[in-house]
């Protein structure tokens, strides 16, 4: 603990460590208004709004960057102090339109609230206000300058929150402004942290702009269901649609980060073609029919092939909530009696597991990245596909000063804060780790990021080189999408079952169910295994539950429309492993969540699959995997609950081959990707990885 | 971008004058002594010093916005520079000033065909003791009237 010092504030006798700013300590008893002043941030010092009286200092200072002292004397609300705050604020409005009624920032304005307070509602300027048009610096970003206070925030989150650095300053006195980084337009992430950090109307998002008001939206907390990251964003909802997404209460375990997906990617929810009725073929097309239709006919099928012997294949979601898994899984493995269950796979998590074994405390979690002595990571385009993460080593770099190691085939952004950077094809990056072996044990602690090229073996090199270096190692398998980890939790695989335990008879993978060309069923939960490849077996009755009419829907027998990610509540379990829930913010009409479509055609089919609603669901999970027994107030107040699905052997043969990423970069999301206009139409899409561009899915 | 040698060892000598890591202080003589040369700082000089000086071109921008000595278009071969900050307009600045646009043809940031003269009204030169006082280039002329004027620009050949 640093030298504590003791301080007067207002009258009050406190104690607090030896150089702590001002504005900090003054946080307990007294809220010191600040525009520029922003926690986690280099100090500006340009609002004046923050300053306060200091006994001995002839002057006023500024507490955002005065750090206390012993015996200091401190007023926050001296006739002084006010005064100068009105005159502050006299002097932000001289040149600030008073266009609140149709600013986007109307009522939860910053400047708007420190008017109210302090009061400088009359001017003694009589100048004319200098307007400037506003101007559109991407599909995502609007700038007034007019209503700009020059606050700097958005020029420092751009740089050291997000480590792009794509905004400046320019001219001087009335005429500054911010400036993006390509003259008159930005190429930058379009994350919008800017935009949430504005504390004025300057910055707007095209995604909010002029669609509601701050108190007519409803706001729900929730998951992003993009990446594997598992960002907690909070929907802005007015009736059933989604009109803002952002963290602004810090919240989840990426407090304020979002990126462009997590913030304004939620727009394929109200796409023009998601699915809202369900669908039959007959005579060749795809037919809307109503849902007791639906369901009769898939139930009316999976009967008669059960009866008949015949043969299912049932693929799962890297998106579903796990109860959603758990249950298809269970439905799989009881009701229809198969093992051929299988999901898309995009980390090794399998072996890592494995090769941990016996090991406590070695799966890291988001916020062991950001405080780990030592980050590597390996074959992963970290801040493409994992864009929270990549922020916890910027911020760790920052902060701490961790050292961090790259080991990627081309190369990335880590690079540029990276002690050492090496390049090393897919499946070479062992060799590559080897040979920073003593720069990794003289970090003092690590935690390794292991892409999906890294699998099988090289898993368990990778261990062992840790186990070797003689510090604390944790690891993160990385994987893809929003419940990649959940899903091989839940046991939506061919050969294990919930909690890693091995079935006796395994089933087909996704490949083998593709490629049998004697299928009967195919049953896909909001996955597309038809985009690229063909299904063998031409007859197969094909149900697919999806958002979208995607390659695979526009093949299927029944389609059944399902819920987003945001309309239905669960839990989910990101890359790290840990867990947290899902809450419904919105409802499409004509839509099902996927655990209500099971739950339904259980009961078309008679068969008993226990209770289909969530909570009971969850509560089996809880009591029979281990490591889910996680606690529930952690859950129901939004918290991550960590979770370690297996402390022993999984005794399976891993097939390295089913496990690949499918190269999503910070622009693209697979399905959901396809049907969000905002990622769609911003100029970086789709983005590169390693440096390369991707092709456009 | 390349320069002339003389212009490459000045760079070189700037670049020693700062502590390690503080190279990008060399920042505005880099874009001073760049635009004397190259004519105006124009995006490609501004790319080579961002280069050179690890920065990023946005910041080369900001710098460029805030310092009006440097231009992003060429001026003319005589930069006539009139000041009329207080002290210069209680003596005759501001007359001073509407004279030169008369007699240039030109106002505030605007370069003659040819590009032989260009004219700018500036803030506090520092040469408030002669006031008025007008800045040609980098020379000074002090206690500045109208006649006076005529002949410095004569002699600008």
């Amino acid at each position: 603990m640093a030298d504590q010092v003791t301080l007067t504030i207002n009258g009050k006798q406190v104690t607090a460590p030896a150089g702590q700013l001002l504005i900090e300590t003054c946080k307990a008893m007294a809220e010191i208004p600040a525009f520029c002043y922003y926690e986690g941030m280099s100090l500006q010092a340009a609002c004046r709004m923050c300053l306060v009286e200091v006994e001995k200092f002839p002057k006023l200072q500024t507490a955002c960057t005065l750090p206390v002292a012993e015996g200091m004397v401190v007023q926050t609300e001296s006739e002084a102090v006010v005064k100068a705050r009105k005159t502050t604020l006299e002097f932000l409005l001289s040149n600030h339109p008073l266009d609140c009624p149709v600013c986007d920032k109307g009522g939860e304005c910053e400047l708007q609230d420190m008017v109210f307070k302090y009061g400088a509602g009359e001017s003694r300027f009589t100048e004319v206000k200098q307007h400037v048009p506003e101007k559109q610096w991407s599909p995502v970003v609007f700038y007034d300058g007019p209503r700009c206070i020059l606050c700097y925030r958005c020029i420092r989150v751009c740089d050291e929150g997000m480590g792009v650095g794509a905004l400046g300053l320019t001219n001087r006195g009335i005429n500054s402004e911010i400036t993006p980084s390509h003259g008159d337009h930005l190429e930058c992430d379009e994350c919008g942290a800017c935009i949430d950090i504005c504390p004025v109307g300057a910055l707007t998002s095209g995604a909010y702009r002029y669609k509601t008001r701050p108190w007519e939206m409803e706001h729900t907390g929730t998951i992003c269901t993009h990446c594997g990251d598992g960002c907690k964003t909070t929907l802005g909802t007015r009736g059933d649609e989604i009109v803002r997404a952002n963290n602004r209460d810090r919240s989840g375990i990426n407090e304020e980060f979002l990126c462009i997906k997590g913030r304004y990617a939620f727009d394929f929810n109200h796409h023009p073609e998601r699915l809202q009725s369900p669908m039959i073929r007959l005579n060749g097309e795809l037919q809307p029919v109503s849902w007791t239709e639906a369901i009769k006919a898939v139930a009316a099928k999976f009967t008669e092939v059960k009866s008949k012997g015949g043969s299912f294949g049932v693929i799962g979601s890297t998106r579903s909530a796990n109860e959603e898994n758990y249950l298809l899984q269970k439905f799989a493995r009881q009701v229809l009696g198969t093992n051929n269950i299988d999901h898309p796979r995009s980390g090794d998590i399998v072996t890592l597991l494995d090769a941990l074994s016996g090991k406590t405390d070695a799966l890291a979690t988001v916020d062991d990245i950001y405080h780990a002595k030592g980050v590597l990571v390996v074959g992963s385009d970290l801040s493409q596909q994992h864009p929270l993460l990549a922020n916890q080593a910027r911020a760790n770099f920052r902060h701490h000063k961790a050292k961090v190691f790259t080991v990627t085939r081309g190369p990335v952004r880590e690079d540029d804060i990276a002690a050492a950077s090496v390049r090393a094809t897919e499946g070479q990056e062992i060799a590559a780790v080897e040979s920073l072996k003593d720069k990794l044990a003289a970090t003092g602690g690590l935690v390794v990021l292991i892409g999906a090229s890294v699998k099988g073996d090289d898993v368990r090199k990778l261990v062992a080189l840790g186990d070797s270096l003689g510090v604390p190692v944790k690891y993160i398998c990385l994987m893809d999408a929003s419940n990649s980890r959940g899903a091989m939790d839940m046991g939506v695989t061919p050969d294990l079952s919930p909690g890693y335990k091995p079935v006796d008879k395994p089933g087909k993978t996704m490949m083998q169910m593709l490629a049998d060309a004697s299928l009967d069923v195919l049953w896909v939960t909001g996955e597309n295994p038809l985009a690229g490849a063909e299904l063998a077996s031409k007859n197969a009755f094909l149900v697919v539950q999806d958002m979208f009419l995607t390659e695979t829907a526009k093949r299927a027998d029944v389609v059944l429309p399902s819920a987003s990610g945001y309309e239905k509540n669960g839990t989910i379990t990101n890359t790290c492993g840990q867990t947290q829930r899902l809450k419904k913010a919105v409802e499409m009409m004509g839509t099902k969540t996927d655990l209500a479509i099971m739950g339904l055609l259980a009961r078309a089919m008679a068969a008993n699959i226990g209770a289909s609603n969530v909570d009971a669901v969850f509560e089996e999970i809880r009591s029979t995997i281990r490591g889910y027994n996680v606690p529930l107030p952690v859950l129901m107040t939004g918290g991550a609950a960590h979770t370690m699905p297996v402390n022993g052997r999984v005794p399976v043969a891993v097939q390295a081959d089913l496990i690949s990423s499918k190269g999503d970069t910070l622009f693209t999301s697979g399905t959901l990707g396809r049907y969000s206009k905002t990622l769609n139409s911003v100029m970086e899409a789709p983005g590169k990885l390693y440096g390369q561009p991707v092709s456009k899915s | 971008m390349t320069f002339s040698p003389e212009l490459e060892k000045r760079f070189a000598d700037l670049l020693t004058h700062y502590p390690e890591g503080r190279q990008k202080a060399a920042l505005i003589p880099m874009l001073m002594y760049g635009q004397d040369e190259v004519g105006s700082v124009s995006p490609e000089l501004m790319a080579e010093v961002a280069k050179r000086l690890s920065i990023k071109v946005i910041e080369v921008e900001e710098v460029l916005g805030y310092y009006s000595m440097l231009h992003r278009k060429p001026m003319g071969k005589f930069h006539i520079q009139v000041c009329t900050n207080v002290a210069c307009m209680l003596v005759g600045g501001t007359e001073l000033y509407d004279h030169a646009c008369k007699k240039l043809g030109l106002t505030h940031l605007e370069t003659q065909k040819g590009g032989n003269f260009s004219l700018e009204e500036v803030e506090c030169i520092g040469a408030c003791s002669w006031a008025p006082a007008i800045q040609v280039n980098y020379d000074f002329h002090h206690h500045v009237t109208p006649e006076k004027l005529d002949t410095i620009l004569a002699g600008c050949k």
